[in-house]
């Protein structure tokens, strides 16, 4: 059973209509093609009309949609040659986070990101892609790996934050994290960071600091999810969806306050709908900006990466 | 996300409460460890210490650093820093008016140099009765200044936490000041800078997973509660109870994610030697 939105049920309630007119002419003397031709016009423009002005709130469901493509899947479509690694060499391996290496046409790359699951079983495999300190010191070794021999790092973020349990707090949640934002300032070698579904809070931005902040369409980005500033802010967490409007969470809106750096556009309908499409709008992006990454020398991209930082934020002086 | 926000809610309203009980406007103040009453007057020159069960209270960071810096020797950085509304939050601007009134700061954090048993240091110090020192734009900015101005004099970079967490009137704006100190820390680093970190009541979320931890050393004072998520929201994702200790200086040290735990009264001795001992390396001016 596919996962159907809220906001697309027109859309699905028109395309099923539809189909049911087509079954229909086919299996009687009845010919309503002209009928269906009317319909197929509407279609379009409902779709346009919905998708091309997706609510905040919109986007937060597309962002999580079950089918939504995950780091793995962006992998087997983007790489070739790829071979995941585990362990953090301390205390175990966290399936909440892939890594490992792989061809990108043909250079050497590292791969990192969060990984949830489709399923039930997969998520609790993977406990939802909230990582503990052991899956952000895995990322951090295969990162510091990618620095020595010299290959860019490519990070996929999709997680609704870390792990809140007491064997992360033990183990040192905070630490773990705050090491991955230091020392990923630090690595003389191309990051790229994408946002592929929920960027929750610091558990997403330990995979997210680097030359380049990409963000597709419909994913959100955020500090607290909306559920949680809207329990802070009205003790009301069923007001999600006003709190999605007044956090500025989309891509669109993040762009603006300038904390990424550019928007990779999603198919109508959302990336779940076709990934060998979406892959394509990845790739090519990926393409770009590691091609104008590559032609800088060492200390200008960590210059840059620095500068890119340190303006980020809001006040008057 | 969704847990994010009970951490926060819980250490944002948890301190409040004790800072009403620590802090009255009046003569008399209470002690929250043993609940022996004091003259707040002998209570401040016991840096807020109970003299009876040695219960660590809050300490308003002008008195934190009349404590530890050489008389006259401090002098503030980045005065006219000033918040603004990026989000256009609804009465977000009335909500830091009201702290600034109450507490005589702008913002959240005090920036500065001056010397420590002689040694020329640059400081930040968090000050819970503001916004409970939750990190916005201004608060990031000012520690990446601070930072950034120690590793330029070629000093050391000390720094008293505190911390509800993310400004989360400032959205995203407030998580990318985790980076952007977090880098600071790293240019610091590469240039050979000492950090210190030190910890106070109540350290969390978004400070505790950026700076505070961060340091060459890490230390907390007594019994303060440091995490990247909060008590309630733990005990709500995984249904067990918790010790009793839980995310305390003393459980971080015995968990190993502490150098030591420091008394108050012993902070400016314990931090002069180390200022000291690495005066050896050339670090210190
Ligand atoms: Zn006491």
């Amino acid at each position: 059973m596919k996962q159907v939105l809220e906001f697309e049920k027109p859309v699905i309630a028109l395309r099923e209509k539809i189909a049911e007119l087509k079954t229909f002419t086919k299996e009687s003397d009845l010919d309503l093609t002209e009928e269906i031709v009317k319909l197929e016009t509407r279609l379009e423009k409902l779709e346009n009309d919905i998708y091309t002005n997706l609510k905040p709130w919109d986007r937060v469901q597309m962002a999580r949609h079950a089918e939504r493509p995950t780091t793995l899947d962006y992998v087997e479509h983007l790489f070739t040659d790829f071979l995941e690694f585990h362990g953090d060499r301390y205390y175990g391996d966290d399936a909440a986070i892939v890594a490992g290496i792989a061809k990108y046409k043909g250079r050497p790359v590292t791969i990192v990101g969060h990984q949830r699951g489709k399923t039930t079983k997969e998520n609790i495999r993977r406990n939802f892609g909230m990582p503990h300190p052991e899956g952000f010191r895995k990322a951090a070794r295969h990162m510091q790996q990618a620095a020595k021999f010299g290959r860019p790092i490519i990070c996929f973020i999709d997680t609704k934050g870390a792990f809140p349990g007491r064997a992360a707090e033990e183990r040192g949640q905070s630490e773990a994290i705050a090491r991955n934002l230091m020392e990923m300032s630090g690595f003389e070698v191309p990051i790229i960071c994408i946002v592929i579904g929920e960027g929750g809070s610091g558990g997403a931005l330990a995979l997210g600091v680097g030359d380049r902040l990409l963000m597709l369409e419909n994913s959100t980005f955020s500090v607290i999810s909306p559920e949680g500033a809207a329990s802070i802010l009205w003790k009301d967490g069923g007001k999600a969806k006003e709190a999605a409007e007044k956090l500025k969470i989309t891509a669109p809106d993040l762009k603006e306050l300038g904390v990424i750096d550019s928007i990779i556009p999603e198919i109508r309908g959302g990336a779940h709908r076709d990934l060998q499409a979406q892959a394509e709008l990845v790739d090519q992006v990926i393409t770009e900006q590691l091609l104008e990454l590559e032609k800088l020398d060492k200390q200008v991209l960590l210059e840059q990466r620095w500068e890119k930082y340190s303006k980020i934020g809001s006040y008057a002086e | 996300m969704l847990k994010d926000f009970f951490s926060k809610k819980k250490h944002a309203s948890k301190p409040n409460e004790e800072a009403k009980q620590d802090i009255p406007e009046g003569l008399m103040l209470k002690c929250s460890g043993c609940g022996k009453i004091y003259y707040r007057e002998e209570m401040r020159k016991q840096l807020y210490v109970c003299p009876n069960c040695g219960h660590h209270h809050q300490l308003p960071s002008d008195e934190r650093i009349n404590s530890l810096f050489d008389e006259g020797s401090f002098t503030e950085y980045d005065t006219d820093l000033n918040t603004g509304n990026p989000l256009e939050f609804p009465s977000y601007l009335q909500k830091l008016e009201k702290d600034q009134l109450k507490t005589g700061l702008k913002e959240a954090v005090v920036t500065g140099e001056g010397t420590i048993g002689g040694y020329r240091t640059a400081f930040a110090v968090m000050d819970s009765r503001f916004r409970m020192a939750s990190m916005g734009s201004v608060v990031g900015e000012k520690i990446a200044r601070a930072i950034e101005r120690a590793r330029q004099a070629d000093i050391p970079f000390i720094i008293f936490t505190a911390s509800g967490g993310a400004r989360m009137q400032e959205g995203a704006l407030s998580l990318m000041q985790m980076a952007k100190t977090s880098a600071a820390v790293q240019r610091f680093r590469d240039a050979g800078g000492l950090m210190i970190s030190v910890m106070t009541n109540p350290t969390y979320g978004g400070v505790s997973a950026s700076f505070a931890s961060l340091g060459d050393y890490n230390f907390a004072e007594p019994g303060a509660l440091i995490g990247f998520a909060g008590r309630r929201v733990v005990e709500e994702t995984i249904r067990e109870k918790l010790p009793e200790d839980f995310q305390t200086a003393e459980f971080l040290l015995e968990h190993g994610q502490l150098d030591a735990v420091i008394n108050r009264h012993d902070m400016k001795k314990y931090l002069t030697t180390i200022l000291d001992i690495h005066q050896a390396g050339g670090n210190v001016s």
